[in-house]
């Protein structure tokens, strides 16, 4: 929870209601979106930070939109969330040695299923 | 005393459950006349099985009707204020109660295979009731023994705690019976499996037989799966429609395994092929069910949906599902050598379109089952990491793709064998929508997301390829089955186009407004004009009045912030308008304690309303092969009556 009322210390200062309303520019709420629907309300059960009533969420969608109105990266912020939070944090989980296994998934279950389905057409005339 | 009685009859269900598994080894085991008798008796036990957990689900019910506080569960979980439907769908809006309705419907499954399966041979027909005795009393122990829902309370509190608003709503009327008919139908298949693993009768017959099972499970799953879906979008008040949230996917799972058990049974049916590949897939899609089942009741995810965290309640569904999966999987590798292999085909064939696609569905729903369970091992090795959306679009995205191209050329396909070049001949029409729909969404936006464009592009070509077959057919002698399949494939095409369009074209507007204020998202000029309270049986909410107008056109739509007192909980109530290119999708906020505005979400969206219509097409397909299936068999019926 202090971590959340540090995010509101950090956005309280500003006027406009980022948590809420949308950036002026089109192109930066467009990139803001795209990382809020990847960022996990930490408080909710399993919603983005885009799809959230949470308090917390809209505090966190307002930090997003301020940092990418300062003219941030999305992947800059994702990192320093990530830093605070935890990988817990991104829906989008990076790559390491804990998540190979899971990004290797797909490839591996093609070859297997591959290899599996190669002796349904062996038995060709 | 009705709390009793459902509690007696439900252990006597258990104990029918044992005895049907009994008499199934029983009279499979024994060549004489106890083993006759044995086998006489089996159909008649499942059918009492069947009666009797009716009768405790009917009790469950009347308890909550009538609010009855002194047992536990209704105090917990019901209200003596709210609306009636609610109480009578309030009795399994919570774990026990969800897993009552559940074994209900598997009883209601065992009795109905006991009492209407004519096709199948007699042994495999006792086989697959004694494993349907099996996986009921494995369900039966798990709720006597670990969630009675008729555990009483004394004394007795004054007023219950209510149920979740979330779930307050018709769509729990129909949402879970509708998945679980769906589970449970696979279960169907399932023990249809065990039962031909056990006598080694896998053909064409046990296909035949098994096929209005798959079909009917699947049209269920369907249906649950595209209705659940609407229900978290208007209900959840963010516009969002899938959320690979692990409850989704957990009933994506059997739905994706269903799907290849489909087309695999089809195969069987007509050309005795894919033998192996229909029994693994009966056993993987039941397992999926038991799988959903524990991630969703097991409270090891938190979610709107698991009512109750108790990991014994968890260890107990794992140790189930140990057995069920374990003992069907070594079944599986211990027989499977002696059944004899199918007919042969060739890798351009109807079969090899059929193959691939099992082997795609497969490996998406592997991807959805690793990415649903990662975060659970990882975190036992205190490893804290989320697997969501970019992941699932990253590593299902392009299989689906190529998914849907097979799906575009299979029916199109000869069977045993077929020339590549021809095929592609075939395929030119398909092939040009889809290129024509790519140039034209690339000139016209130009910053279309790729996965969007891609899904655009190849839901106009599958529509294309999909009605082809029926092109050059008399239309009133093409079978029902036929139509079936080209609905289904032409309402995949339908939900991707209308998928695509969502995350494409959506206009959204986030705002805070005084009553008098107007606002533009998309086409539409949205004006807010008043703000007043309203009152519903066991709420109090803040209603907004809206008018839309854009050309020619206007709506006037009311969202609600409402609060229930019992539990305290605040909702968002959406207001949509559908028109015939989209949805005015509006959600009142909060009001800005600075400025006295109210904040509102609006968004435009073009054309979602095809996710749910295509979603309706598939289930549509599934029933016109159902019924046309009937038909044929009701037709032949018939015949031999006349002739025979």
């Amino acid at each position: 929870m202090s971590l959340s009322l540090a995010l509101l210390l950090a956005v309280a200062t500003t006027t406009p209601d980022y948590g809420n309303t949308q950036l002026p520019d089109r192109q930066a709420e467009a990139q803001a979106r795209a990382l809020m629907g990847e960022l996990r309300c930490v408080v909710c059960q399993g919603q983005s930070i885009a799809d959230s009533d949470a308090d917390m969420a809209a505090d966190m969608r307002a930090l997003v939109r301020q940092r990418i109105a300062r003219g941030e990266s999305p992947e800059a912020i994702r990192a320093w969330l990530i830093e605070r939070y935890g990988d817990y944090v991104s829906y989008d989980p990076p790559l390491s040695g804990a998540t190979a296994l899971l990004w290797a998934t797909p490839i591996l279950l093609l070859a297997v299923g591959a290899w599996i389905a190669r002796s349904s057409f062996r038995k060709r005339r | 005393m009705i709390a009793e009685a459902g509690l007696a009859a439900l252990w006597f269900a258990a104990m029918l459950a044992g005895l049907q598994l009994l008499l199934g080894v029983l009279a499979l085991r024994r060549k004489d006349v106890a083993g006759e008798q044995a086998m006489a008796a089996i159909g008649p036990v499942a059918i009492l099985q069947g009666a009797l957990v009716a009768i405790a689900m009917g009790a469950l019910i009347a308890v909550f009707l009538n609010t009855d506080l002194s047992v536990k569960l209704v105090a917990e979980n019901s209200h003596s204020a709210k609306p009636w439907i609610y109480k009578f769908a309030g009795a399994w809006g919570n774990h026990e109660g969800s897993m009552l309705l559940w074994v209900t419907i598997l009883g209601a499954g065992g009795a109905l295979v006991a009492w209407k399966e004519r096709t199948l041979d007699r042994a495999t027909h006792v086989a697959t009731l004694a494993a349907q005795g099996a996986i009921a009393l494995g369900f039966y122990a798990f709720l006597l023994f670990a969630s009675n829902p008729f555990a009483r309370l004394n004394p007795a509190p004054i007023e219950g705690q209510g149920l979740n608003p979330l779930l307050q709503d018709p769509g729990l009327a129909f949402h879970p019976p509708t998945l679980y008919a769906g589970y449970v139908g696979l279960s169907v298949a399932f023990s249809f499996a065990v039962g031909a693993l056990v006598t080694g009768q896998v053909g064409p017959a046990f296909a035949r037989a098994m096929r209005p099972w798959v079909l009917g499970a699947w049209v269920l799953l369907t249906i649950g799966i595209t209705a659940g879906s609407y229900w978290a979008y208007y209900e959840l008040g963010w516009g969002g429609w899938w959320f690979w949230d692990p409850v989704e996917n957990a009933s994506l799972m059997p739905w994706l395994a269903a799907t290849a058990l489909l087309h695999s049974v089809n195969v069987l049916a007509a050309r005795d092929g894919l033998r192996a590949w229909t029994v693994m897939l009966a056993v993987v899609a039941f397992s999926m069910s038991m799988i959903g089942t524990f991630l969703v009741r097991s409270g090891i995810l938190t979610s709107v949906h698991a009512f109750a965290v108790d990991p014994r309640r968890g260890a107990f569904i794992l140790a189930l599902l140990g057995i069920y999966i374990g003992g069907a999987l070594a079944l599986f590798g211990s027989r499977i050598g002696q059944v004899r292999a199918g007919r042969s085909f060739a890798f351009v064939s109807r079969e090899g379109g059929l193959v691939v696609n099992n082997l795609l569905l497969s490996v998406i729903l592997g991807i959805v089952l690793i990415g649903t369970l990662y975060p659970l091992v990882a975190a036992g090795f205190g490893v804290r990491l989320s697997v969501g959306p970019p992941f699932f679009h990253a590593a299902a995205g392009p299989i689906a793709l190529a998914l849907v191209a097979v799906m575009a050329v299979g029916p199109a396909l000869r069977w045993r064998s077929d020339d590549a070049e021809a095929v592609l001949i075939r395929m030119l029409w398909p092939m040009v929508a889809a290129a024509g729909t790519f140039a034209l969404m690339l000139t016209l936006t130009g910053g279309m997301g790729v996965l969007s464009l891609l899904g655009l592009s190849f839901g106009v070509g599958l529509i294309v390829a999909s009605v082809m077959p029926i092109t050059r057919r008399n239309w009133r002698r093409t079978p029902l089955p036929i139509w079936g399949m080209v609905v289904a494939h032409v309402g995949l095409g339908v939900s991707m186009i209308g998928m695509a369009c969502d995350s494409a074209f959506t206009a959204e507007r986030l705002v805070a407004l005084y009553p008098g204020q107007a606002t533009i998202v998309g086409p539409w000029r949205v004006e807010l004009n008043r703000i007043y309270p309203n009152i519903g049986a066991n709420w109090s909410a803040l209603e907004a009045r809206l008018t839309a107008t854009r050309e020619g056109d206007g709506a006037t739509l009311r969202p609600q912030q409402r609060f229930f007192t019992d539990p305290p909980t605040t909702t968002s109530e959406s207001a949509i308008a559908t028109r015939w290119d989209g949805q005015l999708y509006t959600v009142l906020g909060q009001q800005d304690a600075a400025t006295g505005r109210w904040q509102l979400r609006l968004w435009w969206k073009p054309f979602v309303t095809l996710i749910w219509l295509g979603g309706a097409l598939i289930a549509l397909g599934g029933v016109l092969a159902l019924v046309g299936r009937w038909f044929k068999a009701w037709q032949q019926r018939r015949r031999e009556a006349l002739w025979g």
